[in-house]
């Protein structure tokens, strides 16, 4: 099974939707290229919903990251929303809380943007 | 079991783990991390050892004991000096790209040791106790 994106906007925030698994190959390359488009068209405001993301290994990490740097290059900000146990034990092994912001609800999240 | 280096592989050799470990009563969270583990160190073997090579094989062996399991993952790739790797926990390397495979396996298993092949390649070998003590 692979990783299903869809994109939302709530007022000027683009909500990323991913469901399934970020994993080597087709996932972890189709996820960093959904986020490359938005920064490329010019998107500053964008949170990554993974609350339903079941699964993230080592690559998929590394595209989250890539995608990180590649919005803050742009001038815009990428956060994540709905972590389940295992990506927040993920974020807390690879130090990764002290650069991503984490948030549990959206409307929290989408109010820390402006 | 040989295994080719390929991603399909990397399925093959979490089944045949996680099945493994369900025989001996792991819980869903350990067979979550084992599989993780499992993985993480296929994908070394296939991409960074075998480099994806037809005439390389991964060579997979488990062993089940009353209270562990014994996992072996070895490559016929060149081999790494594990001193050399960066350290992904570092400040200047916490944004790189790559580099979180070792540190995900060191994290999900209990014993986790890496050395060098005979008479090539990188021999890994990962061992989880069932309802470990601690």
């Amino acid at each position: 099974m692979s990783v299903k994106l869809s994109t939302r906007q709530v007022g000027d925030v683009t909500v990323i939707d991913a469901a399934g698994r970020i994993t080597l190959g087709e996932a972890a390359s189709s996820f960093r290229d959904e986020i490359r488009n938005l920064a490329n068209k010019g998107e500053k405001k964008l949170l990554l919903n993974l609350s339903e993301v079941s699964y993230i290994d080592s690559s998929g990490i590394g595209e989250m990251v890539s995608s990180f740097t590649t919005v803050t290059n742009h001038g815009g900000q990428l956060k994540l929303l709905g972590l389940n146990k295992r990506v927040k034990d993920l974020l807390q092994i690879t130090k990764l809380y002290t650069v991503f912001e984490v948030f549990d609800d959206e409307a929290s999240a989408v109010r820390s943007f402006a | 079991m040989l295994l080719d280096s390929t991603l399909d592989s990397v399925e093959v050799a979490e089944t045949e783990v996680l099945k493994a470990a369900q025989d001996i009563g792991f819980g869903e969270d350990e067979l979550h991390q084992l599989g993780m583990a499992v993985r993480e160190s296929m994908v070394n073997a296939v991409v960074h050892g075998n480099r994806y090579n037809a005439r390389k094989k991964v060579h997979l062996s488990v062993t089940q004991d009353a209270d562990r399991l014994t996992v072996v993952i070895a490559d016929e790739g060149d081999g790494f000096e594990l001193n050399e790797l960066p350290d992904p926990l570092a400040e200047e390397n916490l944004l790189r790209q790559s580099g979180r495979g070792l540190l995900l396996i060191r994290a999900f298993v209990d014993e986790f040791q890496v050395r060098r092949g005979e008479p090539t390649g990188t021999e890994v070998r990962m061992v989880k106790y069932l309802a470990k003590a601690s």
